[in-house]
């Protein structure tokens, strides 16, 4: 049974999503409980996976889990694999989800149609993408995921939605594009597309094929830093965030990271050890994310709502990790990408936390009922007057705590998470041997510190300059805000308090997913060897 | 055959960026289905051009691979072709929902002051 624990987390939401088109829409009930059922599902599978790929002692604290689709042996196949890394994906996705439908019970589900099945689409293509072991199925679980994405930006509909949509379907479809360019290249290069089989090959490129395997990296490398939200790929991602109803935003916090998580997968599969590509691409992404991370807090202080503010936020905390993954290839270690890890998970959770607070904030009285009655109008569901549901005592002070919660994580002020994420990130960006007294920083440590340091400031004062606004300078419209709305933000928030409090394990484990990404023996032996020995049984 | 395919490719792929670079929603729709059948060929050629060899071993017989084409990209370019074509279509639903929100076809949703 464990061994068909792997395709669970795709096979849910996709079985969740697909009974849901059955029902009429006006059902929403049933869908909602459906959807929240398989979200508590796919919770439970991440963390048993979690668990499971720590392995044991004997397999040197690595499990690398292998299943194979079809049957056939691992380079011929389609395999699905796990590892550390895409266990802790697995968990954040399946937490990100639950809040998010949490959040949207409470009345967004009811501003449009399909929009659980279209969610559970979406989920299924991140736990795909995830898990995937060969560049097209890659392929084939990114358009799953953007394909209910276009779906989900537009919820809701409206100008605004549809201008956004527009413009980021349009992109992500060029970008697609791109990533198929790159992936049919390599297949010509290196005559596979399993990504451990892949990473076996490439020491052994010709030296005349090698400049085109680096043209086909480079061109995957574009697609995903598209999604990724690399600077000057990214001017699309704070419209289309904005512009997005609450949950979705919430969850599309994850979208950028499915970008970063292809890239550090990639790079440390394939252009770490020593042959002639290693180290290929780290000054782009080095610069490339310190320019991300220069825009996005620029952006911060220059934006005027909260909306566009948070987008901003989320390409500083994209650019911190593409700038830590640029600096690993470099050399730079596996501290490094530890604190980063452990920094991604943080902010992925407060960013959410804050997409999810923000329709809350700006909202005046009674004005979401009022919304839904229009809709409910306009698209001719007789519902039994919305369901609004307990609102909770003391808005104010409990929307102030938790606003006050996310911009201390997000800026990196202690006591909270985002503190002990940047710390352990700087820690060992300055220095990496542990050693007590080093004068080597390379410049790109300090260029990196000092940006990441700015960043945190520009973040605390243009967060701190909207809370004044709406907390302080505002005591006439109390908006009312449901319990269920407000519980999602305090469950986050809550892990992000037990992340601070636990963070000893969670560094730990960190910092053996950083040690095993840091050696592609062990995920390429995982899934080459697991393979044959399994033949050699037969 | 191989110019004539690259020839192919080149002018597919380039009148398509021209056309997405354009500021009509329905240019930029034109665009990516030209690249998209540029990104086919393309990928249809990396599994090298060979005419007429069939892309499906006989089974039993002894096999020389040297006499088949390499049936991996064609699957692939199945794949390709079906995904480009599903959110081709589902960008012509938005492309319409603009037109009906802003009733212009600028893809910002209004018209460039003049």
């Amino acid at each position: 049974m464990s061994g068909h624990l792997m395709i669970l987390p795709i096979l849910i939401p996709l079985v969740a999503g697909a009974v849901m088109l059955l029902y009429d829409d006006r059902q929403r009930r049933a869908k909602m409980v459906i959807s929240l059922l398989s979200a508590l599902a796919l919770l439970a599978c991440a963390v048993q996976l979690l668990v499971l790929s720590k392995g044991s002692e004997a397999t040197g604290g690595n499990r690398i889990g292998l299943y194979l689709l079809g049957n056939w042996p691992s380079p011929f196949g389609i395999v699905l694999v796990l590892d550390r890394l895409s266990a802790l994906m697995l968990l954040v996705t399946a937490v990100l989800a639950l809040a998010s439908l949490v959040y949207a019970a409470a009345g967004w589900h009811r501003r449009g149609q399909h929009y659980h099945s279209l969610f559970q689409f979406l989920l299924m293509g991140v736990n795909g993408a995830f898990l995937t072991g060969d560049l097209f199925n890659l392929f084939v679980f990114f358009e799953v995921m953007l394909a209910a994405s276009y779906g989900l930006l537009l919820h809701g509909s409206g100008p605004q939605r549809v201008g956004a949509g527009l413009h980021y379907i349009a992109i992500n479809l060029a970008a697609s594009l791109l990533l198929l360019i790159g992936i049919s290249l390599i297949y010509g290069v290196t005559g596979t597309l399993n990504m451990a089989d892949l990473a076996v090959k490439l020491p052994t490129v010709a030296a005349a094929d090698r400049p085109l395997l680096h043209m086909a990296a480079a061109m995957l490398g574009v697609a995903f830093l598209v999604k990724a939200g690399m600077w000057p790929l990214s001017f699309w991602l704070a419209n289309a965030y904005m512009a997005a109803a609450a949950p979705v935003a919430a969850m599309f916090a994850i979208m950028t990271k499915v970008g970063i998580y292809v890239i550090l997968r990639l790079t440390s599969l394939l252009f770490t050890g020593s042959h002639a590509s290693t180290g290929f691409g780290s000054e782009v992404l080095l610069v490339g994310g310190v320019a991300t991370i220069i825009f996005g807090f620029v952006g911060v202080l220059a934006a005027q709502g909260l909306g566009r503010m948070a987008g901003h936020l989320v390409l500083v905390s994209s650019g911190t990790m593409l700038a830590v993954i640029g600096m690993a290839l470099g050399g730079a270690g596996p501290g490094l990408v530890a604190g980063a890890l452990y920094y991604m998970v943080s902010s992925t959770l407060a960013l959410a936390a804050l997409f999810l607070l923000l329709e809350p904030m700006g909202r005046e009285q009674g004005s979401i009922a009022a919304m839904l009655a229009l809709t409910a109008d306009a698209f001719g569901i007789d519902d039994e007057g919305p369901e609004l549901g307990l609102a909770i005592p003391a808005t104010l002070t409990v929307l102030g705590l938790c606003f006050a919660a996310c911009t201390l994580l997000l800026a990196g002020m202690p006591p909270l998470a985002g503190f002990v994420g940047k710390f352990a990130m700087l820690s060992s960006a300055l220095n990496p041997a542990n050693i007590a007294f080093r004068n080597d920083v390379t410049p790109a440590a300090w260029v990196f510190t000092g940006v990441l340091l700015l960043s945190g400031l520009a973040t605390l004062v243009a967060l701190v300059r909207v809370g004044v606004q709406t907390f302080w300078a505002n005591e006439d419209d109390v908006p009312k805000v449901m319990a269920l709305e407000i519980a999602p933000v305090i469950g986050l928030l809550a892990l992000t308090v037990l992340l601070t409090i636990e963070a000893q394990p969670v560094i730990r484990y960190m910092d053996n997913t950083a040690r095993a990404l840091n050696r592609p023996e062990i995920y390429t032996n995982g899934v080459l060897q697991a393979a044959r020995q399994r033949e050699a049984l037969q | 055959m191989e110019l004539t395919l690259a020839i192919a490719i080149g002018i597919l792929f380039g009148s398509g960026v021209w056309l997405i670079l354009r500021p009509r929603t329905f240019q930029v729709i034109v665009g990516l289905c030209l690249m998209s059948y540029g990104v086919n060929l393309f990928i249809f050629s990396m599994g090298r051009l060979r005419m007429g060899a069939a892309p499906i071993l006989t089974k039993g017989a002894e096999i020389d691979p040297s006499r088949y084409s390499d049936p991996v990209p064609q699957a692939l370019v199945l794949t390709a072709i079906v995904i480009s074509f599903a959110t081709t279509a589902l960008f012509l639903v938005v492309l319409l929902a603009s037109r009906g929100f802003t009733g212009t076809d600028h893809v910002d949703g209004k018209e460039r002051e003049q």
